[in-house]
């Protein structure tokens, strides 16, 4: 089987090629990459005026299955991936039951094995249950093949513990993904703290519950010299702290996910809960923020954090709506809307953040369009409109932030090995 | 309204809202029609028959999820003054996990073929959340910590009534106004019609970025009192308090509580409100509470006005809404 994608714009910020160029790709390995490529092939896809680029890694995600495929599974979450251009993921271990286990590792392996259509890597949790209590097994999570530790959703409160499982991340060369919130600064609050909880009359969340936590997880991975990662960062007081840290030399990265790049507080006005995250959007400072730090490298990765809940679950009381949204499908056209349209990003550095860079964090030396690699790569028409609308998308849930919004970029051809595994319908 | 002989050149414009939820979302000419609606309406309450037939054979719910019987009876009230039929349903807070949720109680009641549902909830944002849900008039009676249109109109009412302009008039907001739906309601709607807004509280009762709304902050009790045509005393909520950040009772009558003394200092006739029930001894001193310059049983009778005015206005914008979609 031989495919041939001739004169594609190809961007690989992992190998610095960025040139219209042909690629051939022979039992799904990348054979050739050069001018007018003479080869015969079976297939030959004509993308002249398009970006040919490593599939994305979307580094946080939560696909729910096991224990709530009403909000989504491994088959339709990693469908919503493909169709958004993710060929990797990594899933969040928030599950019921949580990822803490070595036979939790192999239930939800087994779930992948039969229904993923992209690939999926797993995180396992740092404490058993997400409790915060006592450490999970690391060292047989680790032989199940996760590949980082976090308890996303929530952030280990107990210093001792937090600083133990550093230690034992660090022996075990394994990243720990940190959700940063203090508790008892955020106060059950539902929105940013400041005008818009003014205006609202509703519970604000202060950025000290974030930041101070950041600091806390930074100057303990330090002492363990164990690599974090920052999850979901949202205001600016945490991106002063970690470009400090990383300045010194501590081996912390940082992400961020398009909404907090997008949206201000602003958004939530008229109490939609499609605008309800954790942490919650911030103000325009901090949204200004965030581009700047996207830009100087403070923030290495976007990802989604994708969260899907079931419309149940989305309509009712703002106080009572499940935090979260889904953005699987809406990553990359965000993306090249706000970031590389207004020229915020180039296109290698928006690439980097969304590919090579997440891959290496965990650790995959993946994500590269390097001859005699195996293809896992997307083409995309940067300039095509969409409208994001609840039958446009296909995860299983529909509470996305962009509902409504024109977007550009759509991914026109995703290439797994020799297979064309999602083409968009034109 | 349209049997009385109103004085003034009536609005020309018409209201066109089925629901009323706030006052951030009117503009002053909206504002201005519910005042004037209800200066027609307070005659009413003045007859011998206490009773106009504007909503005969209409149905008005009071849907309250919270305690309340000021509200609930003034609504109530106001709604038979009207000929309405009422109902009240005193409903437990649902939740995601257990009971109705609130989009099917609203449902339910519009299956009962109600016209008007009158929401007060601890929720902020849930009577937003019900008029996007049914196609009946939802009248906000209070959601959480946002907005308590009513209170707010009344209280701007007895104002006018009082000076006879909203515009210019400096009004001090004293209080818990970080967790008060009257003190945002107030701060909404004095600012549109041009008065000056200033609000007085402890710094932790202040929510951030408040002066964005057009207010001025102060903490001193004596400049807020100082040049104010009248004052809006807001009720301290101790039982709020989770977390022992609010000043202790003693404590606070000392420093923002209302009494004779502290008014000597004020203009000589200024308006001292509160939208009840009074804390006697805590924000406001008896004797204040029954003085002269308080308005606050007057603020009681008319808000039977600016409600019939409320449920009248929303009642046809909705009749008519339905007739242009028929």
């Amino acid at each position: 089987m031989k495919l041939l994608i001739k004169n594609a714009t190809i961007v690989d910020p992992a190998c610095d090629v960025h040139a219209e160029l042909d690629m051939a790709i022979e039992d799904g390995t990348i054979s050739h990459i050069g001018a007018h490529l003479k080869e015969e092939a079976e297939t030959v896809i004509d993308a002249k005026g398009k970006v040919l680029m490593p599939g994305l890694m979307d580094m946080h995600v939560h696909l729910r299955e096991p224990g709530r495929e009403d909000k989504e599974t491994v088959a339709t979450g990693t469908l919503a991936a493909l169709k958004g251009g993710v060929t990797s993921l990594l899933a969040m271990p928030n599950t019921e039951p949580a990822i803490d286990t070595k036979e939790h590792v192999q239930l939800l392996k087994g779930i992948i094995g039969r229904s993923a259509s992209a690939q999926v890597y797993i995180a396992g949790t740092l404490t058993r249950g997400r409790q915060g209590k006592e450490l999970a097994d690391f060292a047989a999570m680790q032989e199940e093949g996760i590949v980082a530790l976090t308890d996303d959703g929530s952030s280990v409160d107990d210093e001792g513990l937090m600083r133990n499982a550093l230690r034992l991340a660090r022996d075990r060369r394994l990243p720990v993904i940190c959700h940063c919130e203090e508790k008892t600064l955020a106060n059950g609050g539902v929105v940013n703290l400041g005008l818009i909880s003014t205006k609202l009359g509703l519970r604000g969340i202060p950025c000290e519950a974030e930041y101070k936590r950041v600091e806390r997880d930074i100057l303990l991975a330090e002492e363990a010299v164990c690599r974090i990662h920052i999850a979901h960062v949202s205001c600016e007081r945490s991106l002063e702290i970690i470009a400090k840290a990383k300045k010194r030399g501590v081996q912390v990265t940082a992400e961020t996910a398009p909404h907090y790049f997008t949206l201000t507080e602003d958004a939530v006005s008229g109490y939609d809960t499609n605008k309800k995250m954790n942490p919650p959007l911030r103000s325009t400072q901090d949204k200004e923020a965030i581009c700047q730090a996207l830009r100087d490298g403070t923030i290495d990765v976007i990802a989604s954090d994708h969260a899907p809940h079931t419309e149940s679950e989305k309509e009712v009381e703002f106080d009572f709506a499940e935090f979260g949204v889904i953005g699987l499908e809406t990553l990359l056209a965000v993306s090249i809307t706000e970031l590389l349209h207004t020229k915020v990003l180039s296109l290698s550095e928006l690439v980097s953040r969304l590919t090579s860079n997440p891959s290496a964090i965990l650790g995959l030396h993946k994500a590269s369009l390097k001859k005699g690699c195996q293809a896992e790569l997307i083409i995309v028409d940067l300039h095509k409109e969409w409208q994001v609308t609840k039958n446009s998308l296909v995860s299983k849930s529909k509470n996305s932030s962009f509902l409504g919004r024109r977007l550009q970029g759509v991914v026109e051809y995703v290439i797994l090995g020799d297979r064309i595994v999602h083409k968009a319908r034109h | 309204m349209r049997q009385s002989s109103s004085k003034r050149n009536p609005n020309p414009m018409e209201w066109k809202r089925k629901d009323l939820l706030g006052l951030e979302e009117l503009d002053r000419e909206e504002i201005e029609l519910v005042l004037t609606t209800a200066e027609s309406f307070k005659e009413v309450s003045r007859r011998y028959i206490k009773k106009v037939p504007a909503l005969r054979g209409k149905t008005v719910v009071n849907l309250f999820y919270e305690p309340s019987t000021r509200t609930r009876v003034s609504f109530e009230v106001a709604a038979k003054r009207l000929s309405a039929d009422v109902i009240n349903i005193a409903a437990e807070t649902s939740s995601v996990k257990k009971g109705e949720t609130l989009i099917d109680t609203g449902r339910n009641v519009e299956a009962l073929k109600a016209d008007i549902i009158v929401i007060r909830h601890n929720s902020s944002g849930s009577a937003h959340l019900l008029a996007r849900n049914v196609g009946i008039s939802v009248v906000n009676g209070g959601d959480g910590w946002h907005e308590h249109p009513t209170q707010a109109l009344l209280d701007m009412f007895t104002l006018k009534e009082k000076f006879g302009r909203l515009k210019g008039l400096r009004v001090s907001i004293v209080g818990d106004i970080a967790h008060s739906r009257v003190a945002r309601s107030n701060i909404w709607g004095l600012t549109k019609l041009g008065a000056e807004v200033v609000i007085c509280a402890p710094p932790i009762l202040v929510p951030p970025h408040i002066e964005e709304m057009g207010v001025r902050i102060t903490h001193d009790i004596d400049d807020a009192l100082r040049d104010a045509d009248a004052i809006n005393v807001l009720r301290m909520q101790f039982e709020r308090d989770e977390r022992n950040a609010f000043p202790q009772q003693i404590d606070y009558f000392r420093h923002f509580g209302i009494s004779t003394e502290r008014l000597k200092n004020a203009k000589k006739n200024i308006v001292v409100m509160h939208p009840g029930p009074i804390n006697r001894g805590i924000e406001m001193s008896s004797e204040v509470a029954d003085s002269a310059n308080s308005v606050i049983l007057e603020q009681v009778t008319n808000g039977i006005a600016v409600r019939m005015a409320v449920l009248y206005l929303v009642s046809h914008a909705h009749d008519k809404i339905n007739e242009a979609t028929d």
